[in-house]
């Protein structure tokens, strides 16, 4: 998943309810590759039913006017949108500034230069391990030689880059290898992004689940990696907060910072929020993105403090992270308004306690690869990179 | 991480950041890769002029004459090498 645009302030003369400054803008679900990570739902949309070229230009010309600055032009892998370009051009002429989340599939030179001439102003590549085949074998598709091309790429048109990478257990003692890749391959931010247990990755728990001395070893090296190299590039460590005993500020709380729209056109305060039941998540086609933002239930359901526990309700941190991830909450306790048991003072915490002590089983285990219709059966995949020719 | 300003610097914005107008907020910005940065009072009018061709002296010659009154000549080089040292200003 990636990070929202977080202000580092706030503005003057701000309406009542204040305006989303980030538009996440999943375009499509499909994707070459599949992390079994993923942070897409496990229902995945197919591609019949995603929005029109003539929905995300209205949408990002509403979005534009109500205030979101930025958009993450994101997937599945939004290159395989042959209308990305025209996208592009309507976030840029709404005044957004454009960020392309891309596995690096299916980037040319040509394709760059397109999106380019559009209007696009940065890349972020994902890469799932340093080691070539490690990085297929995650992906589950031969797919590192191309990122590595478009790494390439987007350097040479002069594009800032971020790296992305989600870490786990089979990619988190590779963390010197992956900031030294991140070096190579002349990139300005390399985001580490510990894995979060939700969708997708909540079906590969097992597999994913780090031990706990190799977050500890990570840790330590990101330090040491940080003082050496003053800040450039940048090292993001996004927290495992499995193992802190502290939620995370999800999203910068609901429905405050920014928005999420899925293919289809459902406008989600945050990407996982589609799981969670009765939420009855309103869609671009059926209403404006000022009605969604300001009035829509579902953006309102978990905005100030009315409807939190009395864990949270009590609690001097409830401004700082709001109480936690609301989709954790549900996917762990059933119940999408507790405390997120990722909290250590949340009466659910030794939900989380207990996983974390199973992290690090010895050997790999085998991911449920995503594929559409793949969560329904929950079967683990032999190998991945054996699978990649479907 | 603090240099001190030296005459000859004509501040530009690195290459990845923009410097937009909000008209929503009513307030200028800085738009990063993955971030935005709200610029409070004269803060816009200062990174306007960082355009790559004013001096740092130049700069603060221009905001005086707007601002008559205002520390300009000793806020606005301390305000410069801060966004330099954040990597914004080159
Ligand atoms: S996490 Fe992997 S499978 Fe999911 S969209 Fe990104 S590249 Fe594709
Ligand atoms: S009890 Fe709630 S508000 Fe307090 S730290 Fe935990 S999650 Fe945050």
């Amino acid at each position: 998943m990636t990070t929202p645009a977080v202000p580092a302030g706030s503005g003057t003369s701000e309406p009542e309810v204040p305006r989303p400054w980030a538009l996440l803008a999943e375009l499509t679900h499909a994707c070459p590759l599949h992390c079994p990570y993923c942070s897409n739902p496990l229902e995945l949309k197919a591609r019949s039913q995603e929005l029109a070229t003539g929905d995300w230009q209205d949408l990002m010309r509403q979005a534009g006017d109500f205030g979101v600055v930025h958009t993450h032009l994101s997937g599945g892998e939004p290159l395989l949108r042959p209308d990305l370009e025209e996208i592009v051009t309507a976030a840029e002429s709404a005044g957004i500034y454009t960020q392309l989340v891309t596995s690096g599939t299916g980037l040319d030179q040509a394709r760059l230069g397109a999106l380019t001439a559009a209007g696009l102003r940065s890349v972020q590549l994902s890469v799932q391990h340093a080691d070539p085949a490690a990085s297929d074998r995650i992906a589950g598709r031969r797919s590192f030689a191309a990122k590595e091309r478009a790494a390439a790429l987007v350097r040479a048109a002069g594009l800032p880059l971020g790296l992305n990478v989600v870490l786990h257990r089979d990619n988190l003692d590779a963390l010197d290898a992956i900031v030294e890749l991140g070096l190579a391959w002349g990139v300005d931010r390399i985001e580490l992004a510990n894995a979060q247990f939700y969708g997708w990755g909540l079906l590969n728990r097992a597999a994913l689940l780090p031990a706990h001395e190799q977050l500890a070893v990570a840790r330590d090296a990101v330090d040491r990696w940080r003082t050496r190299l003053g800040g450039h590039p940048d090292l993001v460590w996004v927290v495992p907060d499995y193992f802190d005993g502290v939620a995370k500020p999800c999203m910068g709380g609901w429905g405050a910072v920014s928005l999420t729209v899925s293919p289809d056109g459902t406008v989600l305060p945050c990407p996982a929020a589609a799981t969670l039941p009765g939420l009855d998540a309103p869609n671009i086609r059926d209403h404006t993105l000022e009605w969604i933002w300001d009035r829509s239930p579902a953006f309102n359901r978990y905005r100030g403090t009315a409807w939190m526990s009395d864990t949270c309700r009590s609690c001097s941190r409830r401004d700082e992270d709001f109480g936690g991830c609301r989709c954790q909450a549900f996917a762990l306790t059933g119940d999408a308004a507790r405390t997120d048991p990722a909290c250590g003072l949340s009466p659910d915490h030794g939900l989380v306690r207990a996983f974390a002590r199973e992290g690090g089983a010895d050997g790999p285990l085998p991911y449920v690869y995503r594929y559409p219709g793949r969560a329904a059966t929950g079967q683990p995949d032999r190998e991945g990179v054996s699978r990649s020719g479907r | 991480m603090t240099t001190a300003t030296s005459d000859d610097w004509r501040p530009a914005l690195a290459p990845a950041i923009l410097l937009r107008r909000d008209r929503v907020r009513s307030t200028d910005l800085l738009v990063l890769p993955e971030r935005v940065v709200v610029l409070s009072g004269r803060a816009g009018a200062i990174v306007r002029l960082c355009d790559g061709g004013h001096s740092v002296p130049q700069i603060v010659g221009e905001l005086s004459a707007c601002f008559p009154g205002a520390p300009v000549a000793t806020d606005v080089p301390v305000f410069l090498d801060r966004l330099r040292a954040e990597g914004w200003l080159r």
